[in-house]
């Protein structure tokens, strides 16, 4: 297991601490401090993966965040299975397993790589639309077929074993990036006592220092981030937070850090103390000022075959070289518009290995390391630039041409350089991501050759992110920075001494971003733009000459800066070559918008502990655990479980099995209209209102009349928006002249409170007027059916006398030992009972019940019994009937409008608007279907005609359908237009399956239509 | 996600606590018997929506459950600032940056801006 490209010493990597790891199937070694991407080079492994559309092979390209090409899958088991991880940024440890996220049957000998090849020129961008786009119906059929073409790693199947979790953070300065900037930003806002958050992406904070040949105070760069992590890291004050990446700049400062805690120590988090450690922490910082330090990602060349395995970024083969002891090649060619290249070049020759050329696009370069490289015997080609690589699974040579920048032409005689590694560089880009993700627009400096962030108020950039470049530079505007943002906060300036750096003498540099090539750009070889997107020079021109200026809709048509690259290495390319298509400059063609998140965030750390149990809270009824163990099914209500029906045992049928939903519901229904039945109405919301004007407030919020209801009497209300609309409904109760209990949809009830109070607050603050939430502090059992009051006197001194306890009375009293407010109001249509007592009683009072209830049949029901019996009486629920757009008038419950109240109270003007007053809005009616078998479809459509041609006017649709067992037939609740005026008419609804179901309109009224039954 | 000060607790809160309730300072007709149905209509249904500084209203929705106005940068998202219900914005759009005592003067000549109201 040799490492032929492993240098024999140098590098941040510890040899002595050897890490087996299988790529592809392969066993391989590295070392300590490797990267994935750093031990395949030093293995020799040239494709890595195949590209996302053309499956071309593809290598290692750069050393960060940037790298389009190198994307894995990772995990040796099932549940460990992470897509798309960056092998640049993937630490190695013993034992990982990991393989190439796209390549049939594998990334060697890859099929699809015949589709790039022979269909490459006929691929242009939207060629699966354009191609596959008739007919319409087959597209979802093709997509699987393409899908299993294009490589996007695939999800784990299996539940993940490791747990990921948040943490809320305050700081007063958050520095993003721990380079040469941002430890001088640190270090300055430190000194100064405000709280710092110092984060950084890579496994080692340093950044850029971390592979430098520059001295600070004469000593080598790493020596100095060494001493300044000391520094931070002994001061309580800061927190340092390694391997952890700023992905998503929100508002007003809110910014949201990935930290990957255990992801370089083995593929699930390792136990610790015998507990397994939090895998992924996602840091939720609200900074009081950003400053962002996240420097700057070196720009490629566009040339042809400039994807081939050997094509590399020139700074990422100093990286390597510098910081991992790895030269990824033997023979480099050096192509360039800039000095600060060369770097790579002297890092080559100072290994051992060959530089074939260095060409640089500039007449003349005169910089310092120009000269040191002339110095070594570099061959140096000016005013020329590789035009073309050469090779299929590794570069074999670079075509090397002079070029006319100008005039966008290869110029002179071409040469052919053996080689095995093209290192390229078109000067740097800001990583500007962060400060678009606020918003704020770019701007672009020619004398950089880049865009620099725009800043919102409270952040500022330093380094390598605000196009300064020269370490001392850098370390000054860090510094800066830092003591700014602390002293707009408030804080005093602390001394911080910044090390002495050399500086360098550079050239000027020259804007290079696509080279011509001989043939002109739609027919010369591939020079791909977008690595991972394979978004070529020829897609944009193509692009442009179809019509697409705008750069957003180019990036949308060609797909470049999609994904999880979001441009990092190819957009100013892309926008420099739509500028040269287009005719402008780079400014004038603008550039696109960078979303968040930075690089890929795993759900698990979106997630945090918010899953399970724990993803949104249950709420409980103080009876909840009776019902669990009488075996209800629940349904879940907002957040509330609630009883849906309580299945029993088949009668005769012991130990055997339990009664369908449907003959549970049947049984429960009768037992209510021919015995007594009892619910948990424990979940209605109940507000308490007090005060002297809150008779008023009720008449202004409430459809109906409320002046004359007198204490111990209870009311029915609805309640509209503005507009008219039925919003919710519930009944109020008087407890006392200034006092008053609402109650509210159970999954009304926090929406009533919130209006309530907006009224009260905004409209008419001048009513003395409270409103509290009770709906937890009671409990509510519902006992109703013809023998209620018998049942509830056996637990009660209270008079429940017919006539002295009248229907829609409340009474206080004792039930079973316990205060209690006993409500007669009834949802069912029979003799009804709500009984209210202080919820830690509940229970007693419930099994009180229970206790006495064998010889009256009393029998618990869930909310679908309670849905059947209330729809047969055509008591609407809100929400169900209505919609926000049906009146009280369209349910026909005039009788609920205060016409002559004398306020204006919410709804009643719109009451008169020519819409609401039209004939033909839907109306609730009942329907009966013809034949008593069928039970209609909830939201079914209602035509008038059936043989009317489609598409058919819709005539309104069914709310609410059930069977009813006393009925013996099914039955529903509909809107129908005009259906007040269509009484005993037939509607049809046709179903999907042809079934075209006949029914008559009726009463919505099915049962008791005089109401006597709950006066008895 | 917005950092907003609640006037009434006198903190920066996370949003999460906070509910938006639509445009600020919409007066309800005293009398809307006496509006036309056009007049209703455009209370009931028409907002402005602009570029740049808007009033908001929204209410401390899990905090102290009180009402309050948001002057807002719909372009940047910066809250310029929160005052209780009742009192009036200092920044409006004749005044983006904020209105100055010598501004009251001038205002008194001139009525507010059509849907600023008190």
């Amino acid at each position: 297991m040799s490492q032929p490209h492993r240098l024999g010493q140098g590098g941040r990597i510890d040899r002595s601490c050897k890490l087996g790891f299988s790529f592809n199937g392969k066993r391989y070694q590295g070392h300590a401090g490797d990267t994935l991407a750093s031990a395949l080079l030093a293995n020799g492994v040239d494709i890595v993966n195949r590209s996302f559309k053309y499956s071309r092979p593809r290598g290692v390209v750069a050393a960060g965040a940037e790298e389009p090409n190198a994307l894995v899958q990772l995990g040796s088991i099932e549940a460990a299975q992470v897509p798309n991880v960056r092998a640049t940024q993937q630490a190695l440890f013993e034992g990982l397993e990991a393989c190439s996220t796209n390549g049939w049957p594998n990334v060697q000998r890859d099929m699809m790589s015949l589709v790039g090849k022979l269909g490459g020129t006929f691929m242009p961008p939207g060629f699966y639309y354009k191609t596959f786009m008739a007919p319409a119906s087959l597209w979802m059929t093709y997509e699987k077929i393409i899908r299993k073409g294009a490589g996007l790693g695939r999800s784990p199947m299996e539940r993940d074993p490791d747990s990921y979790d948040h943490l809320h953070q305050h700081c007063d300065v958050l520095v993003v990036g721990a380079g040469p900037a941002g430890l001088a930003a640190a270090l300055a806002a430190a000194r100064s006592g405000v709280r710092v958050i110092l984060c950084d992406e890579q496994e080692e904070m340093g950044g850029s220092l971390l592979d430098s040949h520059e001295t600070l105070d004469g000593r080598p760069a790493g020596a100095w981030v060494a001493e300044a992590l000391k520094v931070l890291g002994e001061r309580d004050n800061v927190t340092l937070l390694p391997r952890t990446t700023a992905n998503g700049y929100h508002d007003h400062h809110f910014v949201t850090l990935h930290e990957r805690r255990t992801e370089h120590l083995g593929e699930t988090a390792p136990r610790k103390g015998g507990w397994r450690q939090v895998r992924s922490r996602l840091h939720r910082v609200r900074a009081g000022r950003v400053i962002l330090a996240t420097g700057a990602h070196e720009r490629p060349l566009v040339y042809a075959n400039n994807d081939v395995p050997g094509n590399l970024v020139a700074g990422a083969v100093s990286t390597y070289i510098r910081r991992y002891g790895v030269v990824p090649g033997r023979k480099l060619v050096l192509s360039t518009s800039n000095d600060h290249a060369y770097r790579a070049a002297l890092d080559w020759a100072e290994s051992g290995r060959e530089v074939v050329a260095i060409v640089d696009a500039r007449a003349e370069p005169d910089g310092e390391l120009v000269e040191q490289a002339r110095a070594k015997g570099i061959r140096i080609i000016t005013g020329s630039a590789v035009i073309e690589a050469r090779g299929d699974a590794r570069v074999s040579a670079a075509r090397v041409a002079r070029v006319d920048l100008e005039a966008f032409r290869v110029t002179g005689e071409m040469e052919t350089l053996a080689c095995d590694t093209i290192g390229s560089s078109g000067g740097y880009s800001p990583v500007i991501h962060l400060a678009s993700h606020t918003g704020a627009r770019p701007t672009w400096r020619d004398d950089l050759l880049g865009f620099v962030p725009g800043l919102v108020k409270g952040v500022s950039a330093a380094g390598g992110a605000m196009g300064t470049y020269p370490t001392g530079e850098v370390l000054e505007e860090g510094a800066r920075a830092g003591h700014e943002a602390a002293a707009e906060l408030g804080f005093p300036e602390g001394a911080v001494a910044l090390p002495r750096v050399a500086t360098r003498r550079d050239g000027a540099a020259m804007a290079l971003y696509q080279v011509p090539h001989v043939k002109p750009t739609l027919r010369a070889p591939k020079q791909f733009v977008d690595l991972q997107n394979d978004v070529t020079a020829a897609a944009v021109e193509l692009a442009t000459r179809e019509g697409f200026e705008s750069i957003e809709h180019v990036k949308r048509y060609t797909a470049m800066g999609f994904g999880t690259d979001q441009g990092k290495l190819g957009n100013i390319n892309g926008m420099a070559i739509a500028a040269r298509c287009l005719g402008k400059s780079i400014p004038e063609v603008g550039t696109t918008v960078f979303r968040p998140n930075y690089t890929p965030v795993t759900f698990g750390a979106i997630v945090g502990r918010h899953c399970r149990e724990l993803f949104e809270p249950e709420r409980h009824t103080a009876l909840h655990p009776w019902h669990v163990a009488h075996g209800a099914e629940f349904e879940d209500v907002g957040q509330w479980k609630r009883p849906w029906y309580f299945p029993q045992e088949r009668r005769g049928d012991v130990g055997g099995e339990r009664e369908s939903m449907a003959e549970a519901v049947a049984r429960e229904c009768r037992a209510v209209r021919e015995a007594v039945g009892i619910l948990d109405a424990s979940t209605l919301g109940k507000i308490d209102i007090q005060g002297p004007d809150a008779r008023e407030f009720l008449g202004r919020v409430y459809t109906n009349k409320w002046a004359q209801l007198a204490p111990g009497r209870v009311r029915y209300g609805l309640m509209c928006k503005d507009d008219g609309m039925v919003f919710d409904d519930g009944t109020t109760s008087c407890l006392a002249d200034n006092h008053f209990l609402m109650t509210t949809t159970t999954g009304g009830a926090a929406g009533v409170l919130e209006w309530l109070e907006l009224w009260h607050q905004t409209e008419w603050p001048e009513l003395q007027v409270t409103f509290t939430s009770v709906t937890d502090h009671w409990a509510t059992m519902t006992v109703t059916g013809p023998e209620a009051r018998r049942l509830l006197a056996e637990i009660t001194d209270m008079d429940l006398d017919r006539d002295s306890f009248t229907f829609m009375d409340w009474r206080e009293g004792v039930v079973a030992g316990v205060p209690a407010r006993v409500f007669r109001i009834s949802f069912t249509g029979e003799l009804a009972y709500e009984i209210n007592v202080q919820a830690n009683y509940a229970m007693h009072v419930w099994e009180a019940l229970f206790a006495n209830g064998d010889r009256y049949g009393l029998t618990p029901y869930g909310t679908e019994t309670m849905h059947v019996l209330r729809a047969e009486k055509g008591f609407i629920i809100t929400g169900q009937e209505t919609d926000g757009s049906v009146t009280p008038e369209d349910l026909g419950m005039q009788w609920c409008v205060g016409y002559d109240k004398p306020c204006s109270w919410i709804g009643k003007r719109a009451l008169s608007r020519p819409d609401t007053k039209r004939p033909d809005r839907k109306q609730l009616v009942g329907l009966k279907p013809r034949d008593p078998k069928v039970v209609l479809e909830e939201g079914a459509q209602i035509v008038f005609d059936p043989n009317h041609s489609i598409p058919m006017p819709m005539a309104g649709h069914v709310t609410s359908s059930y069977y009813s067992p006393t009925l013996d037939s099914g039955f529903a609740l509909a809107v129908v237009k005009g259906g007040q005026q269509k009484m005993g008419e037939t509607v049809y609804l046709p179903m999907a399956d042809g079934q075209v179901h006949e029914a008559d309109i009726v009463s919505p009224i099915f049962v008791d239509p005089k109401g006597e039954r709950q006066n008895v | 996600m917005f950092h907003i000060h609640c006037p009434y607790c006198g903190e920066h809160r996370e949003e999460e606590e906070f509910h938006a309730k639509g445009q600020a300072h919409l007066q309800r007709p005293a009398d809307p018997e006496a509006c036309s149905d056009e007049e209703w209509g455009d209370y009931l249904f028409f907002r402005d929506n602009p570029r740049g500084i808007h009033h908001e209203l929204w209410v401390h929705a899990v905090g102290c459950r009180k009402f309050f106005n948001i002057t807002r940068n719909t372009v940047t998202y910066e809250i310029l600032e929160t005052y209780r219900i009742g009192e009036q914005p200092s920044f409006t759009a004749e005044y983006p940056d904020g209105r100055r005592p010598q501004d009251a003067t001038r205002e008194a000549q001139a009525p507010l801006k059509a849907g600023v109201h008190a």
